[in-house]
Parts: structure tokens; C-alpha cells; sequence
């Protein structure tokens, strides 16, 4: 009996190790699936040592390679490495230690040649006189990491492959006309319009190029089935893939056919990157533990983020590019413009934004930046009063709101006419009173700041009503719920936005008249304030004529900046920089890239 | 008994059927978009034309029925096929789940997450239920002792302190201060030595304690509770007043009908123990079924929520299936009829 | 697992709690057994004095839990904030007390609306046969669905539109108890069933039918007093395993909103000061555990004083 009733027991344990087993095994199937990617890869390799080109490293140098392992913690993991598809930054790092672009941005905002031979411009050729049309040369000899030879036909079916619409891309193409090879190293992009900055397409991380024998089958609705390719696509940087488990890890070792070996880069032989957790425990494992080299994208408060860096380990860069963080003052007319924000049956948007530069000049006085980014972002960020905020043409006309000046706002709303009449402790201005809703997305850092805001405007007299929403609602494109940023039904909102590229003529167009979101064309357009001015559009015409070695073009950015801000239409706070940690014995790397991949230059990391 | 399996089986696939479209359904309404974590600056056309690539717009039962379709037939094949290296069909160019997110099959992606969250959940389990039923058994025949009540109150901590708390604090402890573990879970880590086998254990120590403490909570309690039950009963008494050692009523008598209950509430608890994973797998950084979960969701990764949502229901029907049959192989007095 | 546990629960506790046999009254007899149980006496006083804490608490204490002030920020338990101040300077103890009733009050509501559910469905299905099967698929349906993975999806979905409709506070307070209500009166409604069904078949209830009792009266006056004992286990219980749910959600990212304190966003956003601001974080923790604990060991006595066999000992 005894013995039955331990069987029955060990049969309740065997069903569960039994359901752990099948669980198993079923792995192990797949496991040959995934590893039909693996085979892939060693495929690939094979190829190479058949190609007799280059096996593990060159004799001579023996240096590439030598530096082991590194490990990089992105919280979150890269899904997968094909930019062209990628859903956020994470994809866009972990393609950019494979594939690269024509050419890059440093740290400092310079372009840079990465597969380009030189940089085009109007002297060498390069650039049409007409800015209709760049021309390309690729440095010779260059070699996919499958030992075949990049030809500007690569360049070509790049351009083919994103612009086929079942392809899913996410890249822009929507003004280039055409990408023709001229011969194997030289390629033309011709736009639809002149582009006086034509720096944007192959450029950056975004636009890498990928190889048309590999990708041949994926353009249009075969991209499905490219999961191999997208994973490991054959690229020319340092490194290659071999495995990537989306969200999980990624695993790359050194591609033997890359142009550096012979000058022994990179200098480690392989790299991990790992994904998982959240910001503040990557941040512990590089800092405090120190059980990686590097951690990506650390948004943590800077009281938490200071004392980890006091640990020793590891150290904290900093690295701005144009991300401000700033309130837009919902600028409709409510005389005219029902369609730019119809809602809340006809009680917004408030009309006292409207044309009153002075009433929102003396809410932007009563803010402490200064206190915004020490609560909220730290080394991550700087207080500012521009909204487009770096070199090289940054204004200094508007810099007074670098002070908080309560009595000074006080003072200017008394003067505009904007008394508490009824003494309820909150001023009117012409019978309204001053309340607003005051609307950002659900992030710790965003409601610590909004909730300073409050408090600063409290205390002159004006109420802002405190809503978050849930970001995937608040940023979601689609518009399809009511709290986009771009239907913007409130009356104040609180989000970063930044130019992609170091040029500010892409990013202050989205400010002219006809950018204005509204219902009669689905809410598209970046001039989310709803600012409405010829002067800024005349301005912003000039801008867009101007060559970009004219002199003067940095005049007139900082001319459509003071515009903007000294209307109301946008009260800029804190000048955003992405924030990452290097182990200390990690050397080589220089300012950290916000324009670029962070991995940029991760042939010059060594471990000292 | 054979009948009484069949007939439940085949009640489990309608289930499954409408728990599928209960997934569906809510998803559907979902306000989430796959663009919406692209840059802001991205033109609203490029947006439209990734939808349309991905599906995106189709009508809700259209989607339903085709990935019911890929779920339940083509899915399978496929297992099939990379069992046995066979071919079925057009093997080459079969349809599968795509994940948005990675666009790779979302299966294969389960798959590859799977070990990691049975390697911690098994471990906390099978040490939960070794820890457990002595610890219940002893409590139970020494009602109200010191053991009782130290045990008691030892389990109740461990049943009442959210997982989230205890681990937090083991990381700083463990992780930060002492420097004994790792904070992180390396999937990639193949055990092939001694050293590898060590950094597995430890990789694993963190989060299979937490786990182990809430898990042996649950089950010594109602061990307790269950040995208790029977101890009152008069077979016991019986047992005793023939003159059997007390070793004996308890280990023979006592031990074989309170287990009985046990053993199903061990079934039943697997199911919830995939759940409660989604939050030690978020602390520990392991990723496994419940971080992918996690972040497909954050990514409004709509396939993989519903294939991951829909595998989690399958498990819950199947280990109630073996809870009911066990309980029924284990307890003649249970009838199907 | 609280739940799961229940399920089995049948088997242990299906007898019913038989009348009193002497002068005692019943719950005279269960309260002294209870008295009995150690646990249970000190998991009520603790109980009480939480809930006192949260519902008086916030009126006594001097301190405003919302008032932001950063020149003392992160600061270290003092006279002034015995529980020290979080990153933006409020008094984390004003923040904890004020947060416990949010985090009770959805431990009770949503127990009491699971409570109701299952008890209804329970009493329906046991006592009326032609509602027994189809509202034993519903809820092996039920069971089947992973709770944790749709209540994070559904929580996501629809809590703008509720937001809308109550307002920001008020909306997320009904989705939440909503959610963990619906989702777990499964158990309660099987263990209620099993009662029932036993009772069903008892002299008194076929003497109440004999003398023409109408069906709602013999539910209301013979079943429902009768399936007491369970319910009442499965309410401790669910109390606690609200407090957790929801705790769990808010350590997602998925429960109240940032202003809005309840212990589980307390410790949530306190996670990342445990080594700067510990007691920030340990706190919420503490008082989430003695909530669950009293409340779980309330449960235990409440199971013991009502188990005949255990009262006659």
C-alpha cells in the first residue's frame, strides 16, 4: 500500500517533468529551426574560407579580434537588424555594428565618409549645381563580409528594396526620383525637387546599404520570409551576426573581410549584446556591478544615476543632439479654425493663447528650469529657451527665461490685464479664467516636471489641470485616439522632439502654416502648436533656397527660432541628451554620438 | 475513465476555439498601433503603407480566421517537419505567424524563450514541492507546536510579500552588496562544464528562490491543511487503536489520502506559475515567456500577443486536464459519469 | 494561488457547518474557536489597526501627501517625516497612509464583486438544474483564460475610455476592481456550488419545500446562510489576493497613475531609491505583506472555527 501511494505521487511528478520534457523537446525542434539561421551563418562563412580570403586574421597584425568579448546591456533588445524594418532605435544599433551607410555623423554633427570614398559637394561634382540630383563614389575594394565585392548596384536595390510598398519600410524615399548605378562605384540619387541639404538618404544608421544577392527575394511581400536575412544580414562593418534571439541577445563576432583588420580593428572579437530589465538595472549592472562594459539609453533620475556612477566602475556620457523637451500653447483661433481642434464641444481650445505672446512669455518666466532638470534628467539634460538648440546656430535672444522671475511674471500679467477680479486666487484675463489642461504622456520624469510647472504657475495665479496619458496613445501616429499629440485637444502639451539630422532646415518646416494638423487632413503635419504666421513662412522659404555653405543660413535659423518662441506658440524647457555608461576600462570612444549610432566607431573601442 | 479523458479532450477544443476569439476579440479593439514607436517625423503615408504590409487593416474576422488557420494547421506542420525533416506540402513557402516586431515566426520565437522560463519555474517548483510537503506534514501533526507556528508564519511571509518586494531587495543584496550573482539571466549560456554549470546555478539562484518561497507558501498550506483534515478522521483513529505506530498511521494512512489533494492543486498551480513568472522575469531580466509578453505589448506587437496569450490558455486547459484525470487515477471514489 | 487552492477546498470543507447541537449558537461556538487561533487573533488586530491607519490616518496626520517641495527631497526618516520624503519631497508616510485606502478599498471592492458573482453563480447553478451545466462551462471557461497576460492587455485598451467616462482617478479605480472581480469569482462560485448542492438534499431544506416555501425564500433564508463559512474563506482570501493583483499591476506600469499613490505604485516608483532612500520602498512593501498576512490568517481562523471537526475537539 505504502509503496502505491509513492508511486502515485512519483506519477504526479513524472506528468510534470513529463510536460517540462515535452516542453523540451519541442525546443530542441525548434531549436534545429533557429538553427537553420546558424547554418545559414556558418554558410556564409564557409563561402568566405572557400573565397581564400582571409580566415580568422591576418599574420602580420594579429591585433583585430585580440580584445575578447564585450558586453552591451540594451534594455531594449533588438528584435531584430534590418533598419529598414526596425521599430525603434534598439533594431537601428544592433544593424549598425553590420551594415553601414554611405556616410555618418560624428559626434560633433560632421559628416563623414563611412563607405563613401569622399563626401560629395558642389566643387567636386558631387552635388548637381541645381541641388536636383548627388553623386556618390564608393571607396574601391570594399568586400561584404561574405568576401564579394560592394558595387554601387547594391546602393541601387537598397533604394529598390525600401520603396517597394509590400516591403514594409520604414525608411523615407518620398523625394528621390531615382537611384541609377553609373558605373560599380558611383551611384546618382535624383530628387523630385532640389534639395539644397541632400544629405539624408544612405546617410546615418537609418539608411544603411544592404546587399542585392541576399536581399534579392525579400523586396515586396517576400519580406516575410526573410527572417535569416533580417537577422543576419551580410553587411561591410565590423562585425557579423551570428545569433539573434529578438528581445533576447544578440551575438556578433568579427568580420574577416572588414577594411580595418589589416590596421588590427576592431580590436574585440566578438560582441553581446544583451536586452531585458529596465533602464535603472542596466544602468546597476554597469555602474555598480560591473558585470558589463556598456548600458544604452539610461533615462534614470539623476539622484539614483550619481551615486551608481560613485561606485567606480563605469562612467556616465552624456551626448546632446536636438531634442528639446517643450510645452505647446494650443494656438487655434476659435473666431475661425473649428477644424484644427474641434472638440470638447466648443469649450477648447482656450482663447486666451491665441495671439498673446506676452500672457505665455510670463508663464515661461515663472518656470525654474534649472530645478525641471535637476529633478527630472540630470546629466541628461540642460535647461534652454530655444527649440532648436545646437551648433551651429543656436540663439541667445531668448535666453532671459533662463532665470525663474515670479514677481516678473506676476508683474507682466498684471500689467497685460490679467487680474484675479474675483478673488479666487486665479487670474482672469478678459472674464476667462486662467485654467487650462495641461496634458504630457505617463512617464515618471514627465509627471514629476508637470507637476513643478503646476506649482510654479500657482503661484501666479493660474490653475493647469494635470493629465497623462499612456504614451503609446499620446504618440500614436495614427490619431486613433483622441489623445494623439497631434489632435493636441487640450490646451497645453509637454513632449521632446528633435530634428534626425544635424541640419535644422528638415526639422523647422514642420512649424510653416501648411503643417498644421487638422481634421480635414487626418490630423497630419508637425506644426502641432497650430502656429500660424506668414513671417515664419516667408522666412522658412528663404531657408529652404539657401545653399548650405551660405553664410547667412545660420542667421535665418536663429531669425524662425526667436519667431516661434517669442510667439507663444512653444515654451522650450531642457535640451535633451541621450545618456549611456562605459565600464572605466573601456577606452577609445570619445564623445558619445546622439546623431549616429552610439556604436559608430566601435572599431576604436579597446579595453585598456 | 477512457471515455470520460475523450469526452473532455474533445470539450477543450471549443474552448480553446472560443478563448482564441475572446483574444481576438479584446486585441481588435485595441487602440495600439505597430507605428506608433517609429520616429514622429516618419510622413503619415510610410506609416499607412506599413499597416497595409502588415495586415494591419484587414477586417477582425478575417484576421481571426487566418491566423486560426496558421495556428492550427500550418503551425503544426511545421512542428512536424522540423521533427522529423519531413516535407508536408509546400513546406518551403508556408504561411506562419510573423511577429511585427522582429518579422519572425512568433512561434519559433516562443520556442526559443521557452527554456529559460522552464529552467527557473521548474527548479522553484520541483524545490517548492520537496520543501513543502515535509514542512506541511510536520506542521499539521504538531498543530499549534512551535514548528507550527514558526512554519506558519515563515509561509505566510513568503505568501504575502509580493515577488516584486523580495526580489528587489535579493538583488540588492545579492547583486550589489555581496556580489554573489549575476543580475541578469544569460540565455545564450550552453552548461558544458563544471565553470559554465556553476554560472548557471547562479544565474539561477535569485530568481528560483524568490519563486521557491512563494510557491512552497502556497502548497505547505494547504498540505497542512489537507493532513489536518484527515488527521481528525476516523480511519485514523482506527489505525491507532489497532495498535499501528504513530510513524506508520501517519506515513501509510494519513500521508496517502491527504496527498491525494495535493497532487492536483500541484497540477493545478502550473498554469499560475507561467503568470506569476511575468513579474520574476521582469526583475531578474530573464527573458522568457513573460518578458516577451511584456515587451510585445509595449511594442503593440499584435500576433505575438495573441499566439503568446493563446499558448498560455492552452497550457492552463491542459494542466487542468491532467488535475482532473490525476485526481481521478489517484481517488477510486471519484466516479465520471 | 490563493484561488487554485480553493478549488480543491471542496473536498476539505464539504460538510456543512452543522447546526448547533447544545444551548450554543453557532456563532457563538465558531467565535470562540476562533478566539482560539492565535494567528487569527493577532491577523485581526493587525487588520484593524491597517484599516484605522488608512481610513482616519490621513485626517490625523498633519503632513499633505501631494505638497511637492525639492529642497528636501530623498530625505531619510526624520521627526518631521518619520517615513522619510520621496524624489520630489513629499512625506512618503502622508503618501503611504493615503495610499492604503486606495489599495483597501480595491481589496474589498473588487472581493466584494467577485464575492457576488460567484456567489450567485454558485447558489443558481447548484440549486436550479438547467442553469448547472451551461454555467459550469462558463466558468471552466473562465478558468481557462490566462488571467494575468488579459488583464494587462484589457487594462491597456480600456483604460482611456473609462478614463474619459469617470475621470481619471474614478475610472481606473472601476476597471481595476472590475477586472480582478471578474476574473476571479470562478472558485467561489465552485466551492459555493458543491455547498449548495450538499445542502440541497438536507431535511431542513426538503422540509422548507414541503411546507411550501417559495424557491426565493428557501435560497435566501436556508441556502445562503448555510454556504456562509466558504464564502467568508473565500473573501479573506480574496481580499488578498486583490491587494496583490493590484499591487502586481501597478509594479507593471499598469495600475493607477502616477499621481495617484496606492502602495503598489508606491513601491514601484520607489524601486530604484532602495539604496539611496530604502525605507521609501520597504514600507508600502511592509504594509502590503501585513494586509495580505492578517488578512490570509484571518482566512486560516475563520476556516478552522467553522470545520465541526475542528470545533469539537
Amino acid at each position: 500500500m505504502k509503496r502505491w501511494q509513492w508511486l502515485s505521487l512519483f506519477a504526479a511528478l513524472a506528468l510534470f517533468v513529463a510536460a517540462c520534457g515535452s516542453g523540451t523537446v519541442d525546443t530542441t525542434t525548434d531549436g534545429s529551426a533557429t538553427t537553420g539561421t546558424g547554418a545559414a551563418t556558418t554558410d556564409a562563412t564557409t563561402g568566405t574560407t572557400a573565397d581564400g580570403t582571409a580566415t580568422t586574421q591576418p599574420t602580420g597584425t594579429g591585433e583585430a579580434g585580440s580584445g575578447g568579448e564585450f558586453i552591451a546591456f540594451q534594455w531594449q533588445g533588438p528584435s531584430q537588424a534590418n533598419a529598414y524594418l526596425s521599430t525603434g532605435t534598439k533594431d537601428l544599433l544592433a544593424g549598425s555594428l553590420v551594415l553601414e551607410p554611405l556616410a555618418e555623423f560624428d559626434p560633433a554633427g560632421q559628416l563623414v565618409p563611412a563607405l563613401a570614398a569622399e563626401l560629395p559637394t558642389q566643387e567636386n561634382g558631387g552635388i548637381a549645381a541645381d541641388f536636383s540630383s548627388i553623386t556618390w563614389t564608393l571607396q574601391e575594394g570594399l568586400l561584404w563580409s561574405d568576401g564579394t565585392p560592394v558595387t554601387a548596384d547594391d546602393v541601387v536595390f537598397s533604394w529598390e528594396y525600401c520603396t517597394n510598398p509590400e516591403t514594409g519600410c520604414v525608411a523615407d524615399f518620398a523625394t528621390v526620383e531615382s537611384v541609377v548605378a553609373d558605373d560599380d562605384l558611383n551611384v546618382t540619387i535624383t530628387f523630385t525637387e532640389p534639395q539644397p541639404y541632400p544629405f539624408t538618404h544612405f546617410v546615418t544608421y537609418t539608411y544603411p546599404i544592404l546587399q542585392r544577392a541576399q536581399f534579392t527575394d525579400c523586396a515586396g511581400a517576400g519580406a516575410d520570409a526573410c527572417t535569416e536575412q533580417n537577422f543576419a544580414p551580410i553587411g561591410t562593418g565590423p562585425y557579423m551576426v551570428t545569433d539573434l534571439r529578438p528581445e533576447d541577445i544578440v551575438t556578433y563576432e568579427i568580420n574577416p573581410n572588414y577594411r580595418g583588420i589589416a590596421e588590427g580593428k576592431p580590436f574585440f572579437g566578438s560582441i553581446t549584446i544583451e536586452g531585458g530589465g529596465d533602464a535603472e538595472a542596466v544602468a546597476r549592472s554597469v555602474l555598480e556591478i560591473g558585470e558589463g562594459d556598456y548600458a544604452w539609453n539610461l533615462q534614470v533620475a539623476p539622484e539614483i544615476l550619481e551615486p551608481m556612477e560613485g561606485a567606480g566602475n563605469g562612467v556616465v556620457l552624456a551626448a546632446f543632439a536636438s531634442n528639446v523637451e517643450h510645452l505647446n500653447f494650443n494656438q487655434t483661433d476659435p473666431a475661425e479654425d473649428a477644424d484644427r481642434s474641434d472638440f470638447a464641444g466648443g469649450a477648447n481650445p482656450h482663447p486666451v493663447f491665441f495671439d498673446n505672446p506676452d500672457l505665455i512669455r510670463a508663464l515661461s518666466m515663472a518656470i525654474n528650469r534649472e530645478e525641471l532638470v535637476a529633478v527630472g534628467y540630470g546629466a541628461g539634460g540642460t535647461p534652454t529657451c530655444n527649440i532648436w538648440p545646437s551648433e551651429p546656430a543656436i540663439s541667445t535672444n531668448m535666453d532671459a527665461c533662463l532665470t525663474q522671475d515670479i514677481e516678473g511674471a506676476n508683474a507682466l500679467l498684471d500689467e497685460i490685464g490679467a487680474v484675479d477680479s474675483d478673488g479666487d486666487g486665479v487670474r482672469e484675463w478678459e472674464g476667462i479664467p486662467l485654467e487650462f489642461d495641461f496634458v504630457t504622456s505617463t512617464n515618471a520624469v514627465r509627471q514629476s516636471n508637470q507637476d513643478l510647472i503646476a506649482d510654479y504657475w500657482e503661484q501666479i495665479g493660474v490653475v493647469a489641470n494635470m493629465r497623462n496619458e499612456d504614451a503609446g496613445l499620446f504618440f500614436d501616429g495614427t490619431n486613433a485616439s483622441d489623445a494623439s499629440i497631434w489632435k493636441f485637444f487640450a490646451d497645453i502639451q509637454m513632449f521632446t522632439n528633435g530634428s534626425t539630422g544635424p541640419d535644422p532646415q528638415g526639422y523647422m518646416v514642420q512649424y510653416i502654416t501648411s503643417q498644421i494638423p487638422e481634421s480635414t487632413n487626418a490630423y497630419a503635419g508637425g506644426n502641432i502648436p497650430r502656429y500660424a504666421s506668414e513671417e515664419y513662412d516667408a522666412l522658412w522659404a528663404q531657408l529652404s533656397g539657401m545653399s548650405l555653405d551660405d553664410p547667412a543660413r545660420n542667421e535665418v535659423v536663429i531669425q524662425l527660432n526667436d519667431l516661434i518662441v517669442g510667439s507663444g506658440a512653444i515654451v522650450p524647457l531642457v535640451y535633451r541628451a541621450s545618456v549611456s555608461a562605459f565600464a572605466n576600462d573601456i577606452q577609445g570612444v570619445g564623445d558619445l554620438n546622439a546623431w549616429d549610432s552610439e556604436y559608430w566607431n566601435i572599431e576604436e573601442w579597446t579595453r585598456g | 475513465m477512457a471515455q470520460y479523458v475523450i469526452r473532455r479532450i474533445l470539450f477543450a477544443i471549443p474552448t480553446l476555439v472560443v478563448i482564441s476569439l475572446i483574444i481576438f476579440a479584446i486585441l481588435d479593439l485595441a487602440p495600439g498601433d505597430p507605428t506608433s514607436q517609429l520616429p514622429l517625423t516618419l510622413p503619415a503615408e510610410v506609416r499607412e503603407q506599413i499597416r497595409e504590409s502588415l495586415g494591419f487593416n484587414d477586417p477582425f474576422i478575417i484576421q481571426w480566421l487566418k491566423w486560426m488557420q496558421l495556428m492550427f494547421i500550418n503551425e503544426p506542420l511545421h512542428i512536424i517537419d522540423s521533427i522529423f525533416n519531413t516535407c508536408i506540402g509546400d513546406c518551403e513557402s508556408r504561411a506562419r505567424i510573423i511577429s511585427w516586431s522582429s518579422r519572425a515566426p512568433a512561434v519559433d520565437i516562443i520556442f526559443q524563450r521557452l527554456p529559460q522560463t522552464l529552467w527557473v519555474l521548474g527548479a522553484s517548483f520541483v524545490l517548492g514541492i520537496l520543501i513543502a510537503i515535509p514542512v506541511g506534514i510536520i506542521s499539521a501533526y504538531k498543530q499549534y507546536s512551535a514548528f507550527d507556528n514558526i512554519g506558519t508564519f515563515v509561509t505566510m511571509i513568503g505568501y504575502s510579500a509580493p515577488t516584486f518586494f523580495t526580489g528587489i531587495l535579493a538583488i540588492i543584496v545579492f547583486s550589489v552588496w555581496l556580489g554573489w550573482f549575476p543580475s541578469f539571466y544569460d540565455s545564450t549560456l550552453v552548461v558544458n562544464s563544471w565553470d559554465t554549470f556553476l554560472a548557471h546555478v547562479k544565474q539561477m539562484a535569485m530568481p528560483v528562490a524568490v519563486l521557491t518561497l512563494f510557491n512552497t507558501a502556497a502548497l505547505s498550506r494547504f498540505t497542512r491543511a489537507s493532513v489536518l483534515d484527515n488527521l481528525n478522521e476516523d480511519y485514523v483513529r482506527t489505525a491507532r487503536s489497532k495498535g499501528l505506530g504513530e510513524t506508520m498511521v501517519v506515513t501509510t494512512h494519513v500521508m496517502r489520502n491527504s496527498l491525494i489533494p495535493v497532487v492536483t492543486l500541484i497540477a493545478l498551480q502550473i498554469p499560475g506559475i507561467f503568470a506569476g513568472a511575468i513579474i520574476t522575469e521582469q526583475i531578474f531580466r530573464i527573458n522568457g515567456l513573460g518578458a516577451l509578453l511584456i515587451t510585445a505589448i509595449g511594442q503593440a506587437d499584435v500576433p505575438m500577443v495573441q499566439t503568446l496569450t493563446f499558448m498560455f490558455a492552452f497550457l492552463i486547459v491542459v494542466f487542468n486536464l491532467i488535475a482532473d484525470v490525476t485526481y481521478g487515477i489517484l481517488d477510486p471514489r471519484i466516479r465520471y459519469d | 494561488m490563493a484561488t487554485t487552492q480553493e478549488r480543491v477546498e471542496e473536498q476539505v470543507d464539504l460538510q456543512p457547518a452543522r447546526p448547533g447541537e447544545k444551548h450554543r449558537s453557532l456563532s457563538e461556538d465558531v467565535w470562540r474557536q476562533f478566539k482560539r487561533h492565535k494567528g487569527a487573533m493577532i491577523g485581526l488586530v493587525l487588520l484593524a489597526i491597517v484599516v484605522l491607519a488608512s481610513v482616519i490616518g490621513p485626517f490625523v496626520y498633519p503632513l499633505d501627501p501631494y505638497d511637492i517641495d525639492t529642497s528636501l527631497a530623498n530625505m531619510n526618516p526624520t521627526w518631521t517625516h518619520p517615513m522619510g520624503t520621496d524624489n520630489l519631497g513629499r512625506d512618503v508616510m502622508a503618501r503611504v497612509l493615503i495610499g492604503g485606502r486606495i489599495s483597501l478599498a480595491v481589496g474589498f471592492a473588487a472581493m466584494l464583486f467577485g464575492l457576488f458573482l460567484g456567489t450567485a453563480v454558485g447558489v443558481i447553478s447548484g440549486f436550479f438544474k438547467k442553469f448547472d451545466g451551461p454555467l459550469m462551462r462558463v466558468t471552466d471557461l473562465f478558468l481557462a483564460l490566462p488571467i494575468l497576460p488579459l488583464l494587462l492587455v484589457v487594462i491597456m485598451l480600456f483604460r482611456e475610455s473609462l478614463k474619459d467616462a469617470f475621470g481619471e482617478n474614478v475610472g481606473i479605480f472601476i476597471l481595476v476592481v472590475f477586472i480582478i472581480g471578474v476574473t476571479s469569482w470562478m472558485q467561489t462560485a465552485r466551492v459555493v456550488r458543491g455547498e449548495v448542492l450538499a445542502i440541497k438534499e438536507e431535511e431542513f431544506v426538503l422540509a422548507a419545500h414541503s411546507i411550501g416555501t417559495r424557491k426565493r425564500n428557501v435560497v435566501m433564508r436556508h441556502i445562503l446562510p448555510n454556504v456562509l463559512s466558504p464564502v467568508m474563506v473565500s473573501a479573506a482570501l480574496g481580499v488578498a489576493s486583490a491587494v496583490l493583483t493590484e499591487s502586481a499591476l501597478s509594479f507593471l506600469g499598469l495600475g493607477f497613475p502616477a499621481d495617484f499613490p496606492t502602495w503598489g505604485r508606491l513601491l514601484f516608483d520607489a524601486k530604484g531609491y532602495l539604496q539611496l532612500n530604502p525605507m521609501r520602498a520597504i514600507w508600502p512593501g511592509v504594509m502590503i505583506c501585513l494586509a495580505v498576512m492578517s488578512v490570509n490568517f484571518i482566512g486560516d481562523g475563520i476556516r478552522d472555527a467553522l470545520d465541526p471537526k475542528a470545533r469539537s475537539k
